[in-house]
């Protein structure tokens, strides 16, 4: 989707500020939202992709003025409805309904340690063929779907060379909507800085995307 | 949703607080006002438990590890080790993850699949998500503020130089400028440059040097 979150190359959002000795959490409650976020993915009612989506969708002036785990505390609550693991009257209410059954969480203290050594590859070791080459020039596709997607707008119809083939992966807008893994290769793609932003960049620079099979076409 | 519901919930909870707090070993004192989101976070967390969804103890593991175990001293190792070991460097650069497990050091949780960029005298190279957050966390940590941030998000990209010098690191004209949009689940590590005179200095003293904004790719590591 063409969202406010998709900010590469936007001006006017001021000076970068930087925090001399930040800590990890500025408050209990930011460790209590990440902490619950990782968790709850344990009961695998969502993806990564989904999960992105879902804060994706809070509305531009909202996504702006949240803090960054108010973004994250307000999608989880949307995926905990969503999926059916809450109820909107529950979230309302702070009580669970009545009669409901306890369930078991999935994630327990002792599975801590596997969750983080392990993590959630997106990796798929299976054989799909490449489309495209290392060294070849390819064009990102000028597309805007209404849903997900990780082809940034600023890549958009520019030309590009493939650097890298990082293998076969999880595509993102298909699994963000619950369709499928599609697994296809992803590429570091190089574009020279000018083909994205014109004269006024440096002829030396570049930025490296990582892109889907599904978002390039031969150049 | 409603507030309301949310801070009524928190209320009825509040009792628990010191005890929660003392369980944690971390205080709310610095907030004389629990803040709204504060309030929300506890009854929704209150509801998880109560409903079976979530484990107290595996919450408190998480942010535990995160505040405490994971963080950027992780990927100082990495790059100290590589800047005294030609071999294992060459490892880095070529097989990122593996060399990363050599020292010990778990490439799990949004480090599945990293890569290292070595920062050279005519190369700099640096890491930013245009699209949301994504980080190596195994080796860096949660990323801080900034990078999450709308400023660095939309101007690393198209003006990474403008960024680099906001961080008071100037380049020259003819050094190259290698921005990685973190779009994938691809996870960078820059490699910075060992600085001048630091020749005589051991494997740990160096690893002091290396800060989490050299790894990012917004700093160079100096003596």
């Amino acid at each position: 989707m063409n969202g406010v979150h998709d900010m590469g190359g936007m001006h006017g959002m001021g000076p970068i500020q930087p925090e001399k000795n930040e800590p990890v959490f500025h408050s209990p409650w930011e460790s209590r939202v990440f902490a619950l976020s990782r968790a709850l993915g344990a009961w695998r009612k969502w993806n990564l992709d989904s999960s992105r989506h879902q804060r994706e969708l809070i509305p531009p002036a909202e996504y702006l003025r949240m803090s960054y785990y108010e973004k994250w505390v307000t999608a989880l609550i949307e995926q905990l409805v969503n999926s059916g693991l809450v109820t909107r009257a529950e979230i309302d209410s702070g009580k669970r309904a009545r009669g409901s059954a306890k369930a078991a969480p999935p994630l327990t203290a002792d599975k801590v340690p596997a969750l983080i050594a392990n993590g959630a590859p997106a990796v798929r070791n299976i054989s799909v063929s490449p489309r495209f080459k290392t060294g070849e020039r390819v064009r990102a596709r000028n597309m805007h779907p209404i849903g997900h997607t990780r082809l940034v707008r600023y890549a958009r119809g520019k030309q590009g060379t493939i650097e890298r083939d990082h293998g076969v992966f999880v595509f993102p807008d298909s699994n963000a909507h619950f369709q499928g893994e599609k697994p296809q290769h992803v590429y570091s793609v190089r574009f020279a800085a000018r083909e994205l932003w014109g004269e006024q960049a440096s002829p030396r620079d570049a930025v490296y995307i990582d892109l889907w099979d599904d978002y390039l076409e031969p150049a | 949703m409603t507030r309301r519901g949310f801070i009524a919930a928190a209320g009825a909870s509040a009792a628990g607080e010191a005890a929660h707090a003392q369980e944690h070993g971390h205080s709310h004192d610095h907030q004389a006002v629990p803040s709204d989101l504060a309030l929300r976070t506890k009854a929704l967390e209150s509801l998880l438990v109560e409903k079976g969804l979530v484990d107290r103890a595996a919450l408190d593991a998480l942010v535990d590890t995160y505040e405490h175990k994971i963080g950027p001293r992780n990927g100082a190792r990495v790059v100290a080790h590589a800047w005294v070991d030609p071999a294992y460097k060459r490892r880095l650069l070529a097989d990122a993850n593996a060399a990363i497990a050599e020292l010990g050091i778990p490439t799990g949780l949004q480090g599945e699949n990293m890569l290292a960029l070595e920062n050279t005298p005519k190369i700099h190279n640096l890491v930013v998500c245009t699209l949301c957050s994504c980080y190596p966390w195994p080796v860096l940590g949660l990323p801080p503020v900034w990078y999450k941030s709308a400023p660095y998000r939309s101007r690393a990209v198209i003006d990474p130089r403008g960024v680099l010098a906001e961080f008071g690191l100037q380049l020259a004209g003819d050094v190259e400028v290698r921005v990685w949009d973190s779009t994938a689940e691809l996870r960078y590590l820059v490699l910075p440059e060992r600085p001048a005179g630091s020749e005589n200095m051991t494997e740990d003293q160096l690893a002091a040097l290396v800060t989490r904004d050299s790894m990012v790719g917004v700093a160079k590591v100096a003596l």
